[in-house]
């Protein structure tokens, strides 16, 4: 291949054909155009008549210039040119393609197989063997060396990997190495654990290209919860430019389906590798995100799955007295709130009121009765799914509940009165807690010892206790008895929530147990000893790309790797699942950094996106053709074949499909000019003269509007139904002729939807003075053709008590040139009633969408250039009269258009101040 | 000729093409309307006019015995008063009279048969005599006559270029009215009138152009063909040539009307894009100053 600037040829012996081109230009120029026939008769003038430049037989020089170029483009295109030609060293030897094949490396993965694909096809035509190697997938040993077409076509099975390589298996393969070979490194961008040993061990076996994205690799760490935000931190490999990111959380909207739910943007400092950004959300909300993910990276490590840390309860604390309000600390709710507070979302209020917030939890401490229909109420809600916890107290003991049968809210029943022990007046010592049973949720909590129980209330003994009791003194006195209800749960404390009773609350047992009970969840993750011993089974897991999968039949994890966080191929980020909770593991850690890669300087790093090979062979060749067409066209010219009336209407052709800009600007006025002020518009018929009255009329009634109300129109629009968009105009005024042509379906499209959107039409049949409403003239039967395909409601005539008729002027006449009463407009709905006391039926819906009428109101309107009356109306005084009820109803129209039902709702006035109390 | 078939087929034929270039004459010649014409009486004259019963005064000489061997008494055979000559139209039938510039105007030939049927049909109405001259009609008078003018005209030369007027058949002292575009050579056309003027013929020139032939409106490189195809000239820049040809023609028209005032003839220019109509007046009217 031969270059030339940064353009090659593939057949470069053709540019001889260029030093042929001077002989093209004597060749060309001798050749005069061809010579049109034509007959005519007053050639016996002609005979004898010689031409006065002996030149013009000569091609003109700028058309055998354009000859020439063509010709030249022609040589060009077929010598092959090729932009950016890459030079091709052929290699020789096995040929390593090393992919990292990361998470970091799966949001550009179909271009770097693309890339490698591209690698492959020039190893195979220099028959070099290949080996493919993902370092998240290695092989079991070597390289797996095959032919690049054998190499191309397992491509597409290749899969980044959610998790980084295993440094020892990297160590031992690389080991394992044998043999001289050219390696071709596909990088992630991301550093890793004995990756420097690897170069070392890839440049000691023959050249080492790598090819790695200079944009820096994005990655979310999981979000956390402070101080009712929940802070999303984003991070980035290496500093860099200013860019901005957008955070999504990702989870299910109240119908179910997957949506993203919030939104947030977050902007990389210059220079920053991180940045942080919170997102304010409801609980309702916040409890629904599954996931949060950068928009846009289509990579595991840009998705941060959520577990229950995130999840925050609804928790209803209601206590059963406040007559000691002032001592805090013996409130019963106070060790509560303040045990709960900082995990979940408390809510006080009236219980009715609770339950229909749909609390996961509602807390009873001490309150021993419940209304009947709070008691049904609450059952109802423990049925569904609710864990009712209820603490014991003076006033449960003191009552009779649960006595002698069990109450359905009560896990056991009680004796009477309780028992105190290790208090003054009683015998033994303080109880303390026995460790719990393995049966229990609290199994596995340390007991500490201060933890001592004065008094309590006692369960009566029953078949169901020793499964009921979940918690026990030393003695085996059942401390916390529970009891399934349906899909709920009942919890009882048989002592108080404070510290009256027992010392319980003030122990950070106290918080530990309800945690387990799932009444909060805990904000941190656990420790590596809390999960020691547990088995966790993975749920939902993510793939290279970030997509959440179905986790199938993986084995179950011990919760110490678990802990450790590390995703591993047979530990794939994910959603995993214990006993009573949900961990999630993220690729990205809340510590994990991440580290760019370091080149050394010997080793060349190529982008991802280098300058392709484009042949220009195509363009070259469509360049000459376009040239040559050009040609024909001067050629024609030259010869005055490309003149006369039809060549005239093709070059107006051709300009008008050149220039569309100029319709486009047309469009543009129209719109700024029809919605920049508020605009009257009429509907062009075709009529010149019809036309001019409406827009006289129309500007006529735009001036009594200035004058009278607080309506200031620009002048009237006139529209085009065929061409102008309608939806700008509040009004159109339609005055309809008997010869108007019938708008082309699309136009009809554009009015029906103009109408169903709140648009008002006035067609004007302006023959009131020789016909009623209906077919009998000609531009009636006109507007019924018309109107036919329009999506107009049932009309009636205009009622007395129609807003029409009060909302500016009170009217009962709508006269313009004529005086007929037929105006049509919107049937009321059938049922409409008379208000109470008011003149008018309640009619509070929609603005008619059509006035139709004859009365030609436009003329009434109009005024000419000087500001008179363009037409006579009536006689006399009662003429003008009539003239200026003709404005009052253009008054009313247009009131009614940009206010609509306004005036109907004012008839409740009298009704909304007796409300008011005045 | 005989053969029913073959004569119902020409007769078919006849009347598709006469009436409308009939009644296209009848319209244009009912613009004109024509004055008192008193030559309806007896006179001298070559025609027969009526026989009347001789009275006094009458030389014997004129009594037409003949007739009046037939009754008892005398009578005179009077002759029509014959005030106008015969008139001899000449119309180019040429191939370059075929020529029609644009679409929306007749060919010249049409425009030359429509005015020419027209003014037969005036004179007609008028009591003169019309004749065509160069097919062997000569001048009679009547509906009949404007028929088989219109069928006479109906044919075309498409032979020669372009036409030469006939005078030989011109009976001395009638008029004469050439309708041609006169591109050809003049030479036959000055010699025609010369030999009308030497009979005491006058008449009128009418010469037909198509607004393209007074336009020029060409460009570029053309070969130019007469309507035969006898002529040709070719130009590589027909825009150059455009004020020579507008001169040249002007020089052509001088040189007619010089000659038609030279011989007492009359002589206009009617374009194909214009009406018929005001040179139909102004053929009427040069043939009544004429006498």
């Amino acid at each position: 291949m031969w270059t030339l600037g940064g353009i090659g040829f593939t057949a470069p012996a053709l540019l001889w054909a260029l030093l042929a081109l001077p002989a093209l230009w004597f060749l060309l120029r001798a050749v005069p155009p061809a010579p049109i026939r034509r007959r005519f008769p007053g050639v016996a003038l002609l005979l004898g008549l010689t031409d006065d430049e002996t030149q013009t037989d000569k091609t003109p020089w700028w058309l055998l210039l354009l000859r020439m170029l063509a010709v030249a483009a022609l040589i060009l295109g077929f010598a092959g040119p090729v932009l950016n030609p890459q030079e091709r060293q052929p290699g020789q030897g096995p040929l390593l393609v090393f992919i990292d094949g990361t998470w970091a490396d799966a949001r550009d993965w179909p271009r770097r197989i693309d890339r490698v694909a591209a690698l492959l096809d020039e190893a195979g035509r220099d028959g070099r063997p290949v080996a493919v190697v993902q370092a998240t997938a290695l092989p079991e040993a070597g390289l797996p060396l095959q032919s690049a077409e054998a190499w191309a076509s397992r491509l597409a099975g290749l899969k980044p990997a959610a998790w980084l390589p295993d440094p020892a298996a990297l160590s031992d393969w690389a080991g394992a190495l044998e043999g001289g070979f050219d390696t071709f490194w596909m990088s992630g961008g991301l550093d890793y654990e004995g990756r420097r040993d690897l170069i070392a061990r890839f440049e000691a076996a023959g050249t080492l290209r790598v090819f790695e994205s200079p944009r820096p690799v994005l990655a979310l760490r999981p979000a956390i919860f402070e101080d009712g935000a929940i802070r999303l931190t984003a991070l980035r490999a290496g500093p860099g430019e200013t860019s901005e990111i957008t955070l999504a959380a990702t989870g299910r909207d109240p119908a179910g389906v997957e949506r993203v739910l919030a939104r947030v943007p977050a902007g990389f400092e210059p220079g920053a590798a991180e940045v942080t950004a919170d997102l304010v959300l409801p609980p309702e909300l916040r409890n629904r995100i599954s996931r949060f993910a950068i928009e846009g990276v289509r990579s595991a490590g840009a998705v941060s799955l959520t577990d229950d840390s995130l999840k925050r309860r609804r928790v209803a604390l209601i206590a059963g007295r406040d007559d000691r309000e002032g001592l805090q600390l013996l409130s019963p709710l106070f060790y509560l709130q303040k045990a709960l507070d900082p995990t979940a979302d408390l809510i006080d209020g009236a219980l009715a009121d609770i339950i229909l917030a749909s609390p996961d939890v509602i807390v009873l401490a001490d309150v021993a009765t419940l209304s009947a229909a709070e008691a049904e109420a609450l059952q109802d809600w423990v049925e569904r799914g609710g864990l009712l916890v209820r603490f014991a107290g003076p006033r449960l003991a003191a009552s009779d509940i649960s006595r002698d049968a069990e109450d359905p809210l009560m896990p056991v029943r009680l004796r009477a009165g309780g028992r105190t022990v290790g208090g003054a007046m009683s015998w033994g010592e303080p109880k303390a807690l026995r460790p719990f049973a393995e049966t229990s949720p609290f199994f596995g909590l340390t007991i500490p010892g201060d933890v001592q129980v004065t008094a309590q209330v006692m369960a009566q003994p029953d078949p169901q206790l020793a499964e009921r009791a979940i918690a026990a003194l030393a003695d085996g006195t059942p401390l916390v008895t529970r009891k399934r209800l349906e899909d709920g749960q009942v919890v009882l404390f048989h002592v108080t929530a404070n510290a009256e009773w027992s010392t319980l609350p003030l122990s950070g047992l106290f918080v530990q147990m309800l945690e387990r009970l799932a009444v909060s969840t805990r904000p941190a993750r656990p420790e590596v000893d809390e999960l020691r011993g547990t088995t966790w089974v993975a749920e939902t897991v993510l793939d290279g790309f970030g997509e959440a999968g179905e986790a199938g039949n993986l084995p179950g994890i011990p919760g110490e790797r678990l802990a450790e966080a590390r995703p591993a191929p047979d530990l794939p980020p994910g959603l995993y699942a214990g006993e009573d909770r949900r961990l999630a593991l993220n690729v990205i850690g809340p510590e994990t950094a991440l580290t760019p890669t370091t080149w050394p300087a010997r080793i060349p790093v190529e982008g991802l996106a280098v300058a392709r090979e484009t042949l220009l062979k195509g363009w070259v060749l469509t360049a000459a053709l376009a040239i040559l067409a050009a040609d024909i066209l001067a050629s024609l010219w030259l010869s005055g074949r490309l003149r006369g009336q039809r060549s005239g209407a093709a070059a107006v052709l051709v300009l008008a499909l050149m220039l569309p800009r100029g319709a486009e600007a047309q469009v543009d006025e129209l719109a700024l000019r029809a919605t920049t002020e508020v605009v009257l518009a009429h509907v062009l018929t075709g009529d010149a003269r019809v036309d001019e009255v409406a827009r006289a009329g129309l500007w006529g009634l735009s001036q009594k509007l200035i004058q009278r109300t607080s309506i200031e129109p620009a002048d009237p629009i006139a529209v085009n139904l065929e061409t102008d968009e309608l939806s700008f105009f509040p009004f159109l005024y339609w005055p309809v002729t008997a010869n108007q042509p019938i708008p082309s379906p699309e136009a009809y499209a554009r009015l029906n939807r103009y109408l169903r959107t709140g648009g008002m039409i006035l067609f004007d049949t302006r023959d009131a003075d020789v016909a009623r409403f209906g077919g009998a003239s000609p531009e009636g039967r006109r507007l019924q053709q018309l109107a036919r395909p329009l999506d107009v409601p049932p009309l009636e005539p205009l009622p007395a008590d129609h807003v029409l008729t009060r909302t500016f002027y009170l009217l009962q006449d709508f006269p313009g040139r004529h005086t007929s009463r037929d105006v049509w407009v919107e049937a009321a709905p059938a049922d409409a009633e008379q208000a109470e006391g008011m003149p008018f039926r309640d009619l509070n819906d929609g603005v008619t969408p059509v006035v139709i009428g004859g009365n030609d109101w436009a003329a009434a309107w109009a005024v000419d250039a000087q500001g008179g009356a363009m037409f006579p109306v009536g006689r006399g005084y009662a003429g003008e009269r009539q003239r200026e009820i003709a404005y009052r109803f253009g008054v009313n129209l247009i009131m009614h258009v940009l206010t609509g039902n306004y005036k109907s709702d004012q008839v409740h006035v009298p009704a909304l101040l007796d409300r008011l109390g005045q | 000729m005989s053969d029913p078939a073959a004569l119902r087929a020409r007769a078919e034929g006849l009347a598709a093409a006469l009436p409308p270039l009939l009644a296209d004459a009848e319209h244009l010649a009912q613009a004109v309307l024509l004055g008192e014409h008193g030559r309806r009486r007896a006179g001298t004259g070559d025609e027969f006019w009526q026989y009347r019963p001789a009275h006094a005064g009458d030389g014997a000489r004129m009594i037409d015995w003949r007739r009046s061997g037939r009754s008892d008494a005398h009578f005179v055979r009077e002759r029509e008063w014959q005030a106008a000559q015969s008139v001899l139209l000449w119309v180019d039938a040429s191939a370059s009279m075929g020529f029609s510039g644009a679409k929306s105007h007749p060919t010249k030939a049409e425009r030359a048969r429509v005015l020419a049927l027209a003014i037969s049909v005036l004179l007609t109405r008028g009591g003169e005599r019309v004749g065509l001259a160069g097919t062997g009609l000569p001048a009679r008078r009547g509906p009949l006559q404007l028929l088989r003018i219109a069928e006479a005209l109906g044919g075309t030369d498409p032979a020669a270029d372009y036409g030469a007027p006939e005078a030989r058949s011109m009976p001395p002292h009638s008029r004469a009215v050439f309708l041609s575009d006169f591109l050809g050579d003049p030479a036959p056309v000055e010699r025609a009138l010369t030999e009308a003027a030497d009979k005491g013929v006058k008449g009128a020139m009418l010469q037909i152009l198509d607004p393209v032939e007074e336009a020029f409106p060409f460009d570029g490189r053309t070969i130019f063909e007469s309507m035969g195809g006898s002529l040709r000239h070719e130009t590589l820049k027909a825009g150059d040539l455009r004020g020579r040809y507008l001169d040249r023609l002007a020089m052509r028209k001088a040189r007619l009307a010089d000659l038609a005032r030279a011989t007492g003839w009359h002589f206009s220019t009617h374009h194909t894009g214009e009406s018929a109509q005001g040179s139909l007046l102004w053929l009427f009217r040069a043939l009544e100053r004429v006498h």
